[in-house]
């Protein structure tokens, strides 16, 4: 029997890759977004309405990343954006081999502004790499203000975390600031915005916030 | 939750080493995986056995994993201590100011096969 020594990163491959995408996405002038959060947060709605704000200004693509359907596809495309439907086919996270194939499929090429929806999972999204540049977490009252505690990888990782469906925050007991407290102990740098995607309230902040990362463009 | 895409990752690199090298047959495929690299041991077999089915040259190879423990570093009290039992608060002074060393890898560290395909 002979050994052959391999020392090889399994993810590495997905970090050459996911930064290649990145290079490529900057020298078209393109920011991506990718959008994870827990199944039911709400990442569909938000992102219609955050397109409703912002298609008369910018081009903007969606990805949509499930398990299996095209209901958010359609809906997101409805909204004005160019959207494409992905399949995952059983996996339970997007990666960037998979962002590659979904860039040259979403046929977008001028887009100011990608977003892609991962895969409803606070687990497996985060330890992969998709190309973005920017990660953002959505986290909707109803799922608790101990979110954070409970999976902190997925909030190390958001440069963003937007807590979602304040218009019901009295019907639950969630804690506004000791969940900012919790996320910020995750990503000190992390910035939170309290919105609803239902009414509108407080997309001012985020939407300005967003406009500030295309700046320029 | 992830075990099967990333059996995939490295019947992909296994492949790629098994062409490169004229090797038509695979024993084993060992792997380097951290404690905290969040991979669940069982599952992963349990892939491994039903994907490496869909490849001739790795038909019958067995996967061997070789564990790396998690050590965790305290900048405050510049001490090392074993991440699984204490978490991300140092046992010694009671600092969060800390961050994992080692523990989280998932490699490829080596392949057997064997010696009349060389």
């Amino acid at each position: 029997m002979k050994i052959i020594e391999l020392k090889q990163d399994i993810f590495r491959e997905n970090e050459v890759t996911a930064d290649g995408v990145r290079k490529e996405l900057s020298d078209a002038n393109t920011l991506m977004i990718n959008v994870m959060s827990s199944p039911g947060s709400g990442k569909t709605t938000t992102l219609v309405r955050t397109i409703n704000m912002l298609k008369d200004k910018y081009k903007i693509g969606v990805m949509e990343c499930d398990i299996d359907a095209s209901v958010d596809a359609e809906t997101v495309q409805k909204a004005g954006a160019y959207a494409i439907q992905l399949h995952t086919g059983g996996m339970c996270h997007m990666d960037a081999a998979m962002t590659k194939q979904g860039l040259m499929e979403l046929d977008c090429k001028d887009a100011d502004l990608i977003f892609i929806e991962n895969v409803g999972n606070l687990v497996c999204p985060a330890e992969f790499d998709t190309g973005a540049h920017l990660n953002i977490t959505i986290l909707s009252v109803p799922e608790g203000d101990d979110k954070p505690a409970k999976y902190p990888l997925v909030y190390e990782v958001s440069d963003v975390v937007l807590i979602n469906k304040i218009d019901a925050i009295s019907v639950f007991d969630f804690d506004t600031d000791k969940c900012i407290e919790r996320i910020k102990a995750c990503n000190p740098k992390s910035e939170v915005f309290l919105l609803s995607s239902k009414t509108g309230e407080g997309f001012e902040g985020w939407i300005s916030w967003l406009e500030g990362k295309l700046g320029g463009r | 939750m992830h075990e099967l895409g990333v059996v995939f990752y490295v019947i992909k690199d296994v492949k790629e080493v098994a062409l490169q090298n004229n090797i038509n047959k695979v024993n084993s495929v060992t792997l380097d995986i951290g404690e905290v690299s969040g991979v669940i041991h069982e599952q992963l077999i349990d892939c491994w056995d039903w994907a490496k089915k869909r490849e001739p040259v790795l038909e019958e190879a067995v996967l061997k994993i070789n564990t790396i423990k998690a050590v965790t570093f305290c900048e405050d009290c510049k001490k090392e201590y074993e991440t699984v039992a204490h978490g991300k608060i140092c046992p010694y002074c009671g600092s969060e100011n800390t961050y994992l060393l080692e523990g989280n890898e998932f490699s490829i560290k080596e392949i057997e096969v064997p010696d009349e395909d060389n």
